[in-house]
């Protein structure tokens, strides 16, 4: 693995290490993230020969001289940065990160709700459970630098059998004018019975320059249930490495709504659900709609270990100009997963000569009694519905709108919340080009 | 309102339109007939501006301006319409959107306010019942599993709705049936005033008995050979077309 060598970022993040090693941090934690600085430091930065990052290329966007840990601005930003993730109408319990760093909140959350930085709660037994239960670092780059040398995040808990009145917002900042390298490390446990509605949205200030690279585990424990929106909308000189690592117990009804928008110019997200335990319910729905140069990754695994689990899989891209996507979907049905449904679609709408997408679905299936299914598509607009519309009137312009919001319909009206549900359209709709 | 002057019109390199005329006023109906391929259908679609068809000469005014040049979109906010022979389905857009963004950026381009959700609800439910066109149609999606009949009377409520001055029936008769045919004819004869105009493109005389036309016009080969009142209709349903194309062939002495 030489090629990282030529890396500046490689030595400055182990050098890193070794300050971490000066501070104080339970020993459990530090036990783990040694480990998995032994895993990172045998695969490296992941190069296109990663199976796995085939299509992705991400040493060129870790060329320059990054800040790290210690040295990223972790200063609280301007109230009207916040406006760039506001859902006009969605009244939520607001929660803002900066650069991961966990800010007081405005208006105190409800007592059965509890968000605490990850310094804060390093000695709870239950963060000290689950941090790093779930994710599985042997294939997993990133996921393995993030658990060795994660800086800030947060711990969430939801109490057992309650629920909120109202969704969380989590605004995720990134701000930095010079090269940043950021970390962040979240934890989100939902117990017994419990339900929650958790948004995140990633944005930035102006001229940002961040590399994100954030793991965030979620447990859900029986009966649990969440409904997880991710909204990624920063700037074009970001970059977002997400993995999301589920653990789901018996009777858990877990749902992930990714929407990936024109901005941030390398998206990979890792979503991996692992179905433990019985009779659960998954449902993972995508939106990436790019432009630019941008590259929009997403990697999936759904793992039924167990039998009587529903998964339902689909995601939907739209690609304009110049930009890629990626769609690797894995659905893993293990020998003792009997009477599992696992469902999954892929469809993209290519609006530009250039725009390419890689969809790859992939179905393991090691059971015999299972129902399963698996799909990709790859398409235009249809030159007749584009006229259909003009010929009553409605501009080029309209009509692409109109046609890619149909297009989009399948996942947006998945969307549980009618203010976000606007909001995406909207947002889709500002997107479309003027010309072909 | 609309003159037609020499149209000629190829898709793929091949002439379909071979210098066609046609003159059409205010508060008429015109039917064009004719056999199958005479290219009733394309010159709807060129007056429309779909896209496969490249005109190769001739001119085309409506109220004064050179509709040619004009974008689909242009060509109906200055009050085209087209009447689909086969309506898209499209799925994920609701036909009331649909129809409210048509008007509104049709209203636009007249300068006029955008309507509000109360008038444009009343208006509607006022066409609905003109055409009488189903209420739970109008919140589906846009023709979205609709019968072919449904899909006919969908037409007729969007043209009851845009109001457009020179409205072109493209074989709507195909496909229904005869109650369906009634309502569809009613729903036209509804919408007939003295500013607008109806262009009635069929093969058959039945929906002609529903829709009385004040000209009727074959088409043959790419060119109207023959123009009359409904008669020629009547006269075209006993004799068939061969009489006519024969005419057209014969040396001229």
């Amino acid at each position: 693995m030489t090629p990282q060598v030529t890396l500046p970022i490689y030595d400055d993040l182990l050098k890193d290490f070794s300050k971490l090693e000066m501070k104080a941090e339970h020993e459990q934690i530090r036990q783990k993230r040694r480990n998995a600085l032994e895993v990172f430091k045998r695969t490296g930065f992941p190069t296109r020969k990663h199976e796995d990052w085939k299509y992705t290329a991400v040493t060129p966007y870790l060329q320059a001289n990054f800040r790290t840990n210690g040295s990223v601005p972790i200063a609280p930003v301007a109230v009207d940065y916040l406006k760039l993730a506001a859902i006009p109408g969605l009244d939520c319990y607001r929660v803002v990160t900066v650069n991961g760093v966990l800010q007081p909140t405005e208006v105190a959350l409800p007592s059965n709700v509890k968000i605490r930085s990850m310094a804060e709660a390093q000695e709870d037994a239950g963060l000290l459970k689950h941090f790093g239960s779930v994710s599985v670092l042997d294939k997993a780059p990133f996921a393995a630098l993030n658990t060795a040398l994660f800086a800030h995040g947060f711990f969430l808990e939801m109490d057992a059998n309650t629920s909120l009145d109202k969704p969380i917002h989590l605004v995720q900042v990134l701000s930095s004018d010079a090269h940043a390298f950021v970390q962040p490390r979240n934890l989100v446990v939902i117990h017994a019975g419990a339900n929650a509605t958790l948004i995140e949205s990633v944005v930035s200030t102006p001229g940002t320059k961040v590399f994100v690279n954030s793991v965030t585990e979620v447990v859900l424990k029986e009966n649990a249930q969440l409904q997880h929106y991710v909204l990624q909308m920063a700037e074009k000189e970001t970059q977002l490495i997400q993995q999301n690592d589920v653990s789901q117990s018996m009777h858990s009804l877990y749902s992930n709504y990714t929407f990936s928008l024109p901005g941030s110019s390398l998206i990979r997200n890792n979503l991996n659900v692992a179905l433990d335990a019985q009779q659960t319910e998954t449902h993972l729905y995508g939106l990436y709609l790019g432009t630019g140069n941008q590259l929009i990754d997403n990697h999936s695994l759904v793992d039924h270990k167990m039998p009587h689990c529903n998964s339902n899989e689909m995601y939907k891209g739209v690609l304009m100009d110049r930009a890629t996507g990626v769609f690797n979907g894995k659905v893993f049905v293990q020998q003792d997963a009997q009477k599992t449904n696992a469902f999954q679609q892929n469809n993209n709408l290519l609006l530009s000569d250039e725009a390419t997408i890689n969809s790859k679905p992939q179905l393991e299936i090691f059971a015999d009694d299972v129902k399963c299914s698996h799909g990709s598509t790859v398409g235009q607009l249809s030159k007749e519905s584009m006229f259909y519309l003009q010929s009553r009137g409605i501009s080029e312009q309209s009509a692409r709108a109109m046609l890619v919001n149909a297009f989009a319909f399948d996942v947006t009206e998945k969307i549980g919340i009618p203010q976000l549900e606007k909001f995406i359209n909207h947002k889709i709709t500002a997107h479309i080009p003027a010309l072909n | 309102m609309l003159s037609i002057k020499n149209l000629q019109a190829q898709v793929e390199d091949k002439q379909i339109l071979k210098g066609l005329n046609l003159t059409i006023n205010p508060g008429e109906v015109h039917a064009i007939m004719g056999p199958n391929g005479s290219g009733k259908s394309s010159l709807a679609s060129v007056l429309a501006g779909r896209d496969a068809y490249e005109v190769t000469g001739g001119e085309v005014e409506f109220y004064g301006k050179d509709l040619l040049e004009l974008s689909p979109e242009d060509r109906a906010r200055e009050g085209l319409f087209l009447a689909f022979q086969y309506p898209v389905e499209i799925p994920g857009v609701s036909n009331i959107n649909f129809l409210k963004t048509a008007m509104n950026e049709i209203r636009a381009y007249k300068g006029l306010e955008p309507l509000d959700a109360k008038s444009f609800l009343k208006l509607s439910k006022e066409k609905q019942q003109l055409v009488e066109f189903d209420a739970k149609l109008v919140n589906r999606c846009l023709n979205e599993g609709f019968s072919g009949g449904e899909k006919k009377r969908n037409e007729i409520f969007q043209l009851a709705m845009l109001e457009p001055r020179l409205a072109i029936l493209d074989e709507t008769d195909s496909g229904l049936d005869i109650d369906a045919l009634r309502i569809v004819a009613n729903g036209v004869n509804a919408l007939r005033s003295k500013d607008n105009a109806f262009v009635v493109i069929t093969h058959y005389q039945r929906l002609l008995d529903y829709i009385v036309p004040d000209f009727v016009h074959v088409l043959f080969d790419g060119k109207i050979i023959k123009s009359g009142t409904k008669v020629l209709a009547l006269e075209l349903e006993e004799k068939g077309y061969d009489w006519l194309k024969e005419s057209v062939h014969a040396p001229i002495v």
